[in-house]
């Protein structure tokens, strides 16, 4: 059958500057790049382009430039080009359209929405380049009190176990599977030498970087990839996966080729079989199950670290979230519809979920109605692109955010969405070990420390300047925020007031 | 004042915002003396206020009536002073009331009827039922706001009084809710609370009515003007206390109204405040979770709150309570030796919430106890100055010269370091000089732990996380 999918991009290569020295071809993973014996010139294969612009990047005289491709379809405002490919792409293959990354679509970003406050006269700005500024962040459930333990009949202060992180900055879940070895190492060395956390993903925790240990949140997910009581025990909090924001309400399919040795063994499963994570978790179908999941872990690590839930932020995430709180976790995560994925069906990721601002307000709204905030942390996820995206969660309720696009984005990623064909050229969702090599781990890592480290910097200025010194005095003081070209619904769904009032 | 908003935060900014001159002296060794020097001291800082308020707390002046309640109310009209006085036979006896003396001035405008009633709570009938009620439903579930309500039967709006059970049962999230204990201590709790609830029920209820404070042997004056004003309007020289603080105020955001100036006081507690929260929307957001109702949508008035939850209902020693709202920074509490940086730490992890951020100086008063406390970055000034058995706090140094020329000794408390006075303490405390640290397990106190009542030195301290 012929395919009658038309070129995205289209390779432009400036001849006068091109010295044929075949780069192009060598970085390119997608084969777009070849070079014509019989004409000696090079050659393009232009519908093969993702747009990731590794050769561009590479090309050693810049030769190379990648646009969108021009040709256009007579423009119609419902059958857009998009609609146009999607479905000739399943008339020729009569399958799901796969995507990575997350929604991609122009829905409302609130981040952009939503202004920062500043002091002025009645309050000094605090000058973080000559004033203690502190974002070191707890995570975990807290007290109701710090107890006096002689009190008539007082009980025992509960011991609820805190993980601290010097940034409220969290590395997001990424699978080994999902991404590369290299990859992982370089998210695990940015965690440590940040002082913050790096998630496992579901795809187990390779033996080669267990001694990141302190600085690794554990998932455990439906497929129960590479759990055992090491792999508890040895990291710092343990996490449920029930959704990703990606994809929520469904789970997750490695097909058998990507499932090689070392990823076979850090899964625990035979080489070469499809890694499934069911859509539900089997033994949770209900919260009281979810419930026996939480203490059973938290039996199997002695009680010494905090148990969090992740879930996909859905159109009831507050009373889900309270019933999660409720339950005994000690850490609620809201993954919002704009985080990233190795790979899920076009249509769910870019249909299902909410926005994770909005989430995040509600369920933050909703724990303090029932007087049920302090007894567990919110980390906020999916979608945060700079900063002031981190300080606006904060300020709307999070303790803290998880960044896995942003991360990758350091590490060289492009958002080409092709992170499910295993071909990254970046060699950050390469399964190929070729092109996993090209990713150095000390220089990753090093990029996505650089980027924890700068938007630290931009937090504690923008943090000066509201006159604040400690993270947790905005956490949820939704006063420094104003909205801006939003409906009143919006505004008070978020909790905050509108600009000039 | 049904509507308090329409008083205290006319234009609905988020909070009211004020700046301000603080003054406090107190004898060590419960010595009374009149009101006078107080009221020369803020007239020395004139300055510091615009006239749109001005306020006085004095301990010590009701000896005679050291047991009642002691309801300081100003009413705007008739109906509502009629609507108050029901409400307060409700459920109080009245044993004595009368207009508080005034002596009209030049400088001070209109004034509202201003009366105190000293008063006890009846025993409820309702009383046994309802604490098994409580106990019932606190052992039965969480702690959470169904207690609130359960508890709230005397008003139909939500109340600071009602949550005790909330607030003293510690659940536990590894093993769900234990039944509610309450705390020990010389305060009588059930009284306490229904004092505060019937306090919340006039204010946000009754219209034309407004509570300006409800403790024991003490009393807040205060009112739109000049301090110094303020104090020869209540005729203040003519009382004899051994505490006094004041206030000038300097409002931005706020139309003067007499309920809106400092102090703010809940029971004997009082703040008088100056400075800008900025951490205000998240201490607010906390202590709504723990059910107070911040009806003045000032930041002293969270301030005062926070004060009540944690010395009050959590029980924690003044000096510790300085140490929630203004905290050591972290790379402090990282060089400190294991138990005190476990101590800290676990206050900070337990009530990041409360932790002031911004601009303050806060001098808070309890019963015997006066603390002058500034944010840990001095971002506003306070002078301490000791002299024979006096020790005065003050916004600047001039006032305390003015009142006592010759003071043994003056020094300016590091940010985030408490001074500390008690009746019967022969020493001031300050946060340099504070006792040992407790620790885990069975620990002394400090030097502050007298005065939370139980008068033991020895107590086992929990520390929660961290």
């Amino acid at each position: 059958m012929k395919s009658y999918l038309l070129p995205q991009f289209t390779v432009e290569r400036d001849a006068s500057r091109c010295s044929v020295c075949r780069a192009c071809i060598k970085e390119c993973s997608f084969g777009v790049h070849y070079y014509d014996e019989k004409r000696r010139t090079m050659g393009t294969h232009e519908e093969r382009c993702v747009g990731c612009h590794r050769c561009s990047t590479f090309c050693p005289t810049r030769a190379l430039t990648i646009r969108t491709h021009p040709a256009k379809f007579r423009p119609n405002a419902n059958w857009r080009p998009e609609c146009i490919l999607d479905i000739r792409k399943q008339a020729e293959t009569g399958g799901i359209v796969l995507a990575g990354m997350g929604c991609d679509k122009p829905y409302r970003i609130y981040w952009d929405h939503l202004l920062l406050n500043a002091s002025q006269v009645t309050n000094p700005s605090i000058d973080p380049l000559r004033e203690p500024m502190e974002l070191r962040t707890h995570l975990g459930a807290r007290p109701d009190r710090l107890a006096v333990a002689d009190e008539p009949g007082a009980p025992d202060a509960p011991l609820t176990p805190q993980v601290s992180v010097e940034v409220p900055i969290l590395l997001a879940a990424m699978s080994f599977g999902a991404i590369s070895a290299q990859a992982q190492r370089a998210l695990m060395q940015a965690a440590q030498e940040a002082g913050t956390l790096c998630n496992t993903g579901e795809g187990g925790w390779p033996a080669e970087l267990r001694g990141f240990g302190r600085h690794v949140i554990v998932q455990c997910a439906s497929g129960r990839f590479g759990v055992d009581a090491d792999y508890l025990n040895e990291a710092a909090i343990v996490e449920i996966k029930i959704g990703q924001g990606a994809k929520p309400g469904i789970g997750g399919h490695l097909p058998g080729e990507k499932v090689t040795e070392a990823v076979a063994r850090t899964r625990m499963i035979p080489p070469g079989t499809d890694a499934l994570s069911p859509a539900p978790q089997h033994d949770i179908y209900s919260i009281e199950d979810l419930s026996m999941l939480i203490y059973a872990l938290k039996e199997a690590t002695n009680y010494e670290k905090p148990v969090a839930v992740k879930i996909a932020a859905v159109h009831n995430a507050a009373a889900i979230a309270s019933g999660i709180v409720r339950a005994g976790a000690d850490i609620v995560v809201l993954d919002g519809f704009r985080g990233g994925t190795g790979a899920a069906p076009k249509i769910i990721r870019d249909n299902v979920g909410i926005p994770i601002e909005l989430a995040l307000a509600s369920v933050d709204a909703r724990l303090r109605v029932e007087g049920i905030r302090h007894r567990a942390s919110i980390i906020a996820s999916g979608g945060f692109r700079n900063s002031a995206d981190v300080l606006k969660a904060i300020a709307l309720g999070a303790d803290a955010v998880y960044v896995g696009t942003a991360a990758l984005i350091a590490m060289g990623c492009t958002l080409c969405q092709q992170c499910y064909t295993g071909k990254c050229a970046w060699g950050i969702a390469a399964s190929d070990p070729k092109l996993a090599e090209r990713l150095d781990p000390n220089v990753a890592a090093r990029r996505v420390v650089n980027l924890i480290n700068g938007w630290s910097l931009e937090i504690k200025e923008m943090l000066g300047g509201m006159g604040i010194n400690a993270i947790e005095s905005l956490r949820g003081n939704r006063l420094h925020l104003r909205g801006i070209g939003l409906e009143d619904w919006e505004l008070e769904v978020l909790g905050v007031r509108g600009a000039g009032t | 004042m049904r509507n308090l908003d329409t008083f205290s935060n006319p234009y609905g900014d988020g909070k009211v915002i004020d700046s301000c001159g603080l003054f406090g002296m107190m004898s060590l060794e419960g010595r009374t003396f009149p009101g006078s020097d107080a009221i020369c001291a803020m007239a020395n800082m004139h300055a510091r206020g615009n006239g749109l308020g001005g306020g006085f707390a004095a301990y010590g002046i009701y000896p005679d009536f050291a047991d009642c309640y002691a309801l300081h109310v100003m009413f705007d009209s008739a109906a509502g002073r009629d609507a108050t006085e029901a409400r307060i036979a409700d459920t109080c006896e009245v044993v004595h009331d009368e207009a508080i003396p005034t002596k009209p001035t030049a400088c001070t405008g209109p004034s509202p009827v201003l009366r105190r009633y000293f008063i006890s709570p009846k025993a409820d009938p309702r009383d046994r039922c309802q604490a098994a009620r409580r106990l019932r439903k606190s052992s039965a579930t969480a702690a959470g706001p169904d207690d609130v309500i359960a508890a709230d039967d005397t008003t139909t709006d939500s109340a600071i009084g009602s949550v005790t059970d909330a607030a003293t049962v510690v659940v536990d999230p590894t093993a769900g809710s234990r039944p509610g204990v309450t705390p020990c201590g010389q305060r009588d709790d059930e009284a306490d609370e229904r004092i505060i609830a019937l306090v919340m029920a006039i204010n946000l209820q009754i219209d034309g009515a407004f509570v300006l404070s409800c403790g024991k042997n003490m009393g807040v004056f205060k009112g739109v003007g000049y301090p110094e004003d303020i104090g020869r309007f209540f005729r203040l020289d003519e009382y004899e206390g051994y505490l006094w603080t004041a206030h000038g105020r300097f409002p931005t955001n706020t139309q003067g109204w007499w309920g809106g100036a400092h102090p703010f006081s809940i029971l004997d507690f009082t703040v008088v405040h100056n400075g800008e929260i900025s951490s205000y929307g998240t201490n607010r957001g906390f202590l709504e979770t723990q059910g107070y109702r911040c009806a003045l949508h000032t930041d002293t008035e969270v301030v005062a709150y926070a004060v009540d939850l944690l010395a009050r209902r959590h029980r924690l020693p003044m000096w510790l309570v300085a140490k929630v709202l203004a905290p050591p920074f972290w790379s402090s509490i990282d060089r400190m030796d294991d138990a005190e940086r476990q101590l800290c730490s676990a206050l900070r992890v337990t009530y990041p919430d409360l932790l002031m951020n911004g601009p303050f100086t806060v001098i808070i008063a309890s019963g015997d106890m006066m603390m002058g406390l500034r944010d840990r970055v001095e971002l506003r000034p306070l002078v301490a100055a000791t002299s024979g058995d006096m020790l005065y706090l003050s916004s600047e140094e001039a006032p305390i010269r003015l009142v006592t020329p010759d003071p043994d000794r003056v020094w300016v408390p590091r940010g985030g370091e408490a001074v500390i006075g008690r009746v019967g303490a022969k020493d001031v405390v300050t946060g340099t000089e504070r006792g040992p640290v407790p620790k885990p397990g069975s620990a002394d106190l400090g030097p502050d732990c007298a005065q939370q009542g139980t008068g033991r030195t020895q107590r086992e301290w929990m520390i929660g996380a961290g």
